[in-house]
């Protein structure tokens, strides 16, 4: 004897969200039948592995035949075939388009294409996430970047009004986007301790400060590119370190601020004219896309490597990035004050962020 | 007379994808209303198009309208090639032509194709104009309101009850039309479709005339079959139970609402309607032309004109009467189904003799003196004889002329009268809670029909216009004031039953036999009633009905179901017709001793909902009996189940024996804990709680005839032929003392083992097949509507009829467990109308299909709730009546504050503020949930209505204010890329959930937000894996209604009100 068929079928489409992670995790019926087992669903309402395997089966399907419409959520909202309630349908996409940080930090800044989708099984032996949800996260990512890519106005409000997403799963997809249109480099060796989310928050720093839609938003331009305005602009910085005076004055001016509140005092006696070197030709470097991309790696060579290694503490880089960046205030000739903080104030929590102790 | 149908077509949605080029589709749309088209233009290179056309009318004869759909084709321009069709939408006029029902259909309809399914969504909006009809020698019948609900609907009251109405149409089938091997599959399954469709309009409008002429104006309890006879042809068949009905004027709905909304209380006897029931002045303006109402002569809804003249409506009809219509009958039976004060209960009132030959002489001469009704208004079911069924095995030929469809109508005809007789043996007049059904293989037909023998109250049929007594008084089991009169009657009432009286009016009418008890139609052990001592009453009692309201019974009830398989021969023609003639008796029969068995198990002594249906294969016949088991209080405890050897002088065999014994013992010990089943007698313990009962106990010490509570059964009659000359089988054992199962008996082992291994339900739920479930009162608004199916496929050809039964019994067994299992999460909760359909589809194949509703209800009252009730049904009558005013003014104040923030009048609700209604009465989740989605801006436009759907008449904590239509859909899918689809599991998957999304958009379009009495008549699955291919064929029913939602805050209160109610009522008489 053997079941031929087996179908339920509720009014309301019922959904087991604990078997949703299952099928979303890319496990296979049976697998997701021991599973279940080894969590003791069949202490449930007196269960056989029979019922449970039948359950099983028909919440893969249901997700299965849903998963078209998780593609497009708005349709989830507006279809007609399955009755899910609102408060369902949230979770069901909320969960659809959540990724894992492991997964993203190899995807970022890589280019969302075929031939990176051919990449995703080594990613799933590197992980140790299924092939199955490596390729729905990576469908994700390549479908949000290319509905939002041409799309004007903020970049997570976009997002949002589109996917229906929770705003935290907005920004990391924003991120994810703007990462992967400026291809910023992520994946040198040098690069490897950073994490998903320093780099999700770097990318929320650029897109609030340093895109068109950062200084207007009324500008019908996209979110997703940096100014290129303000990035030629950043080439006038340059006088900071060329101009000898005022970077002997500037020196002066952080070392009076700084002296006996750290202990690394010293070492950034010596070190500030390569420091200050290192943020003022990033600055002026970024007009060239290549520099743009990275970013990144730069910062950590130039400056956040060096101060590792003098061994400052992530309070003595905040004081010295805040009185440097206050200090350029009071140089008399500098006319940039405008430029130089929204540089300094992106590049101040780029750094943070990506400063491990 | 003609009207003019108007359709407009607003937009699309969501369209697929035609043109692979652009990824775009070039839409425009035909609207077709019987041989007239119209097409919109074309909306280029959209996936949501907007045509927003204009308004396309349509001239036609309000015949036309009542049979044909209005077809809407989406179609694909293709300037080189043919338009390719994307889909179609059919949608049916008839809810449209009844001025009680929805005024305008308007909404987004899903775009179905049968071998794609659902492709995208169309808005519509579709009015009809009917010039007002006062020609009374018409063909149609528009106005004529239909509702499957098999009770009296809510928001309506019975002014009379007219009778059996039944309808048949046959025709070829185009599925086996020599066109059929041209034509492509989509061709083929659109003009099926399209068939079923006109058929079933036309069969509507003919029932529709016979009800005219009997001068009612409703059919109630509608129950439409398809026949899909292959080579012979397709059979559309309608039966239903024609009535008067008025409609509650909205002044007069608060009073439902009362009984709604308290139904957890005792308190609220919905049968006081009697008194304080709306004028009948409410009626409304078209049926103004009807006979006019009760008291100024009533007239006698008899056929007595042959149907093929529909008489005019002349006013003079009224006034003729028939000869038996007496005025004494008026004047004998004053209090029968009426007295709802104790005041008239001292009178003495007319003998039961007497009643008998009232309504027997009314009923009589009716042709079929049949109900399709399960539930009835107060005071209607006299007493109830015992299930009556009829099966018949045909021979199919093909069906010659479509004009003439004589055969069935015979057969069907023949097997009616037959159902008939066999009540007139238990001394019954009529039949109620009857259904029919088919079940068909190859060129075999086996006929069934079934009901339930009973005696009504003739007041009904002529004028006594009761309330329903709003919605739940199926909810309510407090005893009826309006049961009372027909035993109160009785002439050998002493002075001293009279004072027990009214402390607790009898509620166990209709449970005394009905039959004489010198002169039994059939052996059984009679015993006075446990309720009061005065009449006869027998051990067991099957019904097809739902449990009446004024029924108590004690603890709660289950699902008890039978199952058995029987092997055949492959035969053909008149040997396998009779093969199988001879094998049903043996069926009803084993299946019958099943279900007493396991009745007795669970230590009860009532069926009600019985359905037994018995499916035929070409190798194997399939019986399934479900129904729903209680412990009446008025009838006696049933005895335990005694095992006996033939060979008692082996030892281990004996030990053999009393171990099983004791494993049946100990299950009996257990369901009665499990079901809270504790007679009558222990409740004396609890004084407080349970004086009600304790009458009871008094009435034993003053010494009625209390006979020995005896260990047997008796078998009531299940009446089984088959048309192939069959002797009357004499089925009962009631001859045996005991209920004594012989161990050596092949058959009993097998029973004994069915009967332990039935699986325990999981803790937290409950199950029944009737509407709702004795000793749950207190439902919540958590609500699922489902359908599993399942087929299985029998590896073994040479299995054994034991074996066979083992599997079909797992089968079912593990059916029900993935139901438990999968909704785990809504417990406590209670799986209700439990309907299983089994079906052979192919040789070795068994197809079992269920529907049902699970309810969860509210575990913390419920005790709460049981002890009110309890107490409640102590309270004496005026009490009651006093009570239940105020109940009824503090729920209305309760109700105003919370009603009207919405600002929806009732009127209004239909046309405009439809989706905030709903909305409003979308379930907490849903409408919680609501103000996040209204934050965010869909582009797709307005959220979808959240429609629920449920095969009951009611939706628990809610109010029906509108019925707005009968829904009656036939949909066919097909498929030729089966694996693609995701195997036969994923096409049926897609299909059900298809039908049901289209169900829910018509219900919404039609302004509603629920679908009641909803159910799957048909679901026929055929499948060709090794070509890929698939094709189902699902035909549902439902009544479309407005519900809107008792507000939360009173769903708790009235426990704790109705204890204070109560106790000012008693303070206000004493």
């Amino acid at each position: 004897m053997s079941m031929e068929l087996d179908v339920f079928v509720g009014n309301t489409t019922i959904m087991d969200m604990e078997v949703y992670q299952l099928w979303l995790d890319g496990l296979t019926v049976s697998d997701a039948v021991k599973v279940r087992m080894d969590e003791g669903a069949l202490l449930e309402c007196e269960a056989n592995a029979e019922v449970l395997t039948s359950d099983t089966m028909d919440q893969f399907r249901t997700f299965q035949m849903c998963e078209r419409l998780l593609h497009s959520p708005t349709k989830l909202g507006s279809q007609l075939l399955y009755q899910i309630p609102a408060q369902n349908q949230r979770i069901l996409i909320e969960r659809y388009y959540e990724f894992d940080s492991v997964f993203a930090r190899e995807v970022l800044g890589k280019k969302l294409s075929k031939g990176t989708k051919k990449d995703l099984d080594d990613i799933s032996c590197k992980t140790g996430i299924t092939l199955k949800s490596c390729r729905r996260q990576f469908d994700n990512f390549k479908r949000v970047f290319k509905v939002v890519e041409e799309l004007k106005g903020p970049l997570v409000e976009n997002i949002q009004r589109h996917f229906l997403l929770s705003d935290t799963l907005a920004r990391d997809y924003a991120a994810i986007v703007f990462f992967a249109n400026s291809r910023f480099e992520t994946g040198k060796r040098k690069l490897q301790y950073l994490s998903f989310q320093d780099f999700a928050f770097c990318a929320g720093q650029l897109i609030s400060y340093w895109t068109v839609g950062a200084v207007d938003s009324m500008m019908e331009d996209m979110d997703v590119d940096l100014e290129k305005e303000f990035l030629h602009e950043l080439k006038d910085l340059k006088v900071l370190v060329n101009d000898k005076d005022m970077m002997d004055q500037h020196k002066i001016l952080v070392c009076a601020a700084l002296r006996g509140k750290i202990k690394v005092y010293k070492l950034m006696e010596v070190n500030f004219k390569n420091l200050s070197r290192a943020l003022i030709n990033l600055a002026s470097k970024l007009t060239h896309t290549k520099d743009v991309r990275d970013l990144f790696i730069d910062l950590v060579e130039k400056f956040i490597e060096p101060c590792r290694y003098d061994r400052w503490t992530v309070a003595e880089i905040t004081l010295f990035l805040t009185h440097y960046t206050n200090a350029a205030h009071c140089l008399g000739t500098f006319r940039y004050q405008m430029i130089w903080d929204r540089y300094m104030g992106v590049i101040k929590s780029c750094i943070l962020q990506m400063y491990h102790e | 007379m003609p009207g003019k149908l108007k359709a407009k077509i607003v937009a699309g949605r969501h369209l697929p994808v035609m043109d692979r080029a652009s990824d775009l589709t070039d839409a425009f749309v035909e609207v077709k209303f019987g041989n007239t088209t119209f097409k919109t233009d074309v909306f280029p290179k959209s996936l949501n198009p907007q045509w927003n056309s204009e308004w396309f009318k349509f001239e036609v004869d309000d015949e036309d309208l009542q049979d044909e759909p209005l077809q809407i084709t989406v179609l694909d321009h293709d300037t080189y090639s043919a338009n390719d069709a994307i889909g179609k939408v059919y949608i049916d006029i008839d809810p449209l032509l009844s001025c009680e029902a929805a005024t305008v259909i308007s909404g987004w309809f899903p775009i179905y194709d049968t071998i794609h399914g659902i492709r995208g969504e169309i808005n519509v909006l579709v009015k009809v104009d009917l010039f007002n009809d006062l020609n009374r020698f018409r063909q149609s019948s528009c106005g004529v309101k239909f509702f499957c609900t098999t009770s009296i609907p809510r928001c309506y009251r019975v002014a009379l009850v007219h009778g059996f109405v039944e309808e048949l149409v046959v025709n070829e089938d185009p599925e086996y039309q020599w066109i059929d091997r041209i034509r492509t599959p989509r061709a083929s399954n659109e003009a099926r479709q399209r068939l079923i469709s006109l058929m079933s309009g036309e069969l509507q409008r003919k029932i529709g005339l016979k009800v005219l002429e009997m001068g009612g104006n409703a059919v109630v309890g509608y129950l439409q079959c398809f026949d899909l006879e292959g080579e012979s042809g397709l059979v559309v068949r309608a039966i239903g139970t024609a009535c008067t009905l008025d409609k509650l004027s909205p002044g007069t709905a608060p009073n439902t609402t009362t009984h709604t909304n308290t139904h957890t209380l005792p308190n609220t006897a919905p049968a006081s309607n009697a008194c304080n029931s709306p004028s009948k002045d409410s009626k409304e303006p078209v049926f103004s032309e009807d006979p006019p109402h009760p008291l100024s002569g009533p007239p006698t809804p008899l056929r007595t004109l042959p149907s093929s003249s529909p008489p005019p409506f002349s006013p003079s009809k009224p006034c003729s009467r028939q000869s038996s219509s007496s005025d004494t009958d008026l004047s004998l039976t004053p209090r029968i189904g009426m007295g709802s004060g104790g005041s008239v209960g001292k009178e003495a009132g007319p003998l039961k003799t007497l009643l008998r030959q009232h309504t027997q002489s009314a009923l009589e001469q009716r042709e079929f003196p049949i109900f399709t009704l399960t539930c009835f208004p107060p005071g209607f079911l006299v007493h109830v004889g015992g299930v009556v069924s009829t099966r018949s095995v045909k021979l199919l030929d093909r069906i010659h002329n479509p004009d003439e469809p004589e055969t069935r109508d015979a057969w069907w005809e023949e097997i009616r009268q037959e159902i008939k007789s066999h009540a007139k043996a238990l001394g019954c007049h009529a039949v109620v809670g009857y259904s029919e059904s088919t079940s068909i293989c190859e060129e075999v037909c086996i006929l069934s029909a079934s009901g339930t023998a009973a005696m009504l109250n003739p007041r009904f049929m002529r004028e006594g216009c009761l309330d329903t007594g709003g919605s739940d008084h199926r909810l309510s089991r407090q005893p009826h004031p309006g049961m009372v009169g027909s035993e109160r009657g009785e002439g050998e009432v002493s002075s001293t039953w009279l004072g027990f009286e009214d402390a607790s009016p009898p509620s166990c009418g209709f449970v005394h036999i009905p039959y004489d008890e010198f002169n039994m139609p059939f052996p059984a052990q009679l015993t006075y009633c446990y309720h009061c001592r005065r009449q006869k009453v027998p051990d067991v009692l099957f019904t097809t009905i739902d449990l009446p309201a004024e029924a108590e019974v004690t603890g709660k009830g289950c699902l008890i179901q039978a199952r058995l398989c029987r092997t055949k021969k492959k035969a053909q023609g008149e040997v396998n017709a009779t093969s199988i003639s001879n094998l049903l008796p043996f069926m009803e029969y084993e299946l019958h001793t099943q279900l007493m068995n396991k009745l007795k198990l669970r230590s009860m002594n009532a069926l009600f909902g019985l359905r037994i249906q018995i499916s035929v294969g070409e190798n194997m016949l399939l019986g399934l009996a479900s129904a729903t088991g209680v412990y009446l209080s008025a009838l006696p405890a049933p005895g335990g189940i005694q095992i006996a050897g033939k060979t008692p002088s082996d030892l281990s065999y004996d030990q053999h024996i009393s171990t099983m014994q004791k494993r049946i013992d100990d299950t009996i010990a257990k369901n009665k804990e499990l079901y809270n089943i504790h007679p009558p007698k222990l409740f004396t313990l609890d004084p407080e709680a349970f004086t009600g009962l304790n009458t009871e106990c008094i009435e034993e010490v003053v010494g009625s005839p209390i006979p020995d509570r005896q260990r047997s059964s008796r078998l009531f009659r299940s009446t089984s032929e088959s048309s192939d000359e069959l002797s009357e089988l004499d089925l009962s054992h009631g001859k045996k003392d005991a209920f004594v199962l012989e161990i050596d008996d092949t058959d009993a082992v097998e029973d004994i083992q069915s009967l332990l291994t039935d699986a325990p339900i999981p803790a937290g739920f409950y199950s029944c097949n009737t509407e709702v479930m004795p000793g749950i009162y207190n439902w919540t608004s958590g609500l699922q509507m489902f359908t599993s199916v399942r087929v299985y496929r029998l590896s073994n050809a040479n299995l054994t009829n034991q074996g066979l039964n083992k599997i079909f019994t797992d089968l079912c067994e593990n059916l029900l467990k993935s139901l438990y299992f999968k909704l785990r999460s809504m417990i406590p909760c209670c799986l209700c109308h439990l309907n299983f359909t089994v079906a052979v589809p192919e040789e070795e194949l068994i197809q079992v299909a269920v529907t049902a509703v699970a309810m969860s209800f509210d575990k913390e009252t419920q005790q709460a709730a049981d002890k009110a009730l309890t107490r409640g049904s102590g309270e004496n009558e005026e009490q009651l009546q006093f009570s239940m005013e105020l109940c009824g003014e503090s729920t209305i104040s309760n109700n105003q504050p919370t009603a009207k923030p919405s600002g929806v009048p009732e009127s209004a609700m239909v046309h405009s503020s439809r989706v905030s209604s709903s909305e409003r009465c979308s379930p907490l989740p849903e409408g919680r949930s609501r103000s996040l989605r209204s934050t965010r801006s869909l582009p797709c436009g307005a959220p979808v209505t959240v429609v629920k759907m449920t095969p009951l008449s009611f939706l628990p904590g809610t109010r029906i204010v509108k019925y707005l239509g009968i829904i009656n859909m036939f949909f066919i899918r097909e498929t030729t890329s089966l694996r693609e689809e995701g195997g036969v599991s994923g096409f049926l998957h897609s299909f059900i959930a298809e039908v049901f999304a289209m169900v829910r958009a018509h219900v919404a379009a039609l302004g509603g937000n629920a679908l009641v009495s909803y159910s799957m008549k048909e679901c026929v699955f055929m499948e060709n894996p090794n070509k890929n291919q698939a094709q189902c064929l699902i035909n549902v029913s439902g009544d479309a209604v407005i519900f809107i939602r008792e507000s939360d805050q009173e769903a708790i209160p009235p426990l704790l009100s109705s204890r204070q109610t109560s106790s000012t009522g008693a303070d206000g008489t004493t």
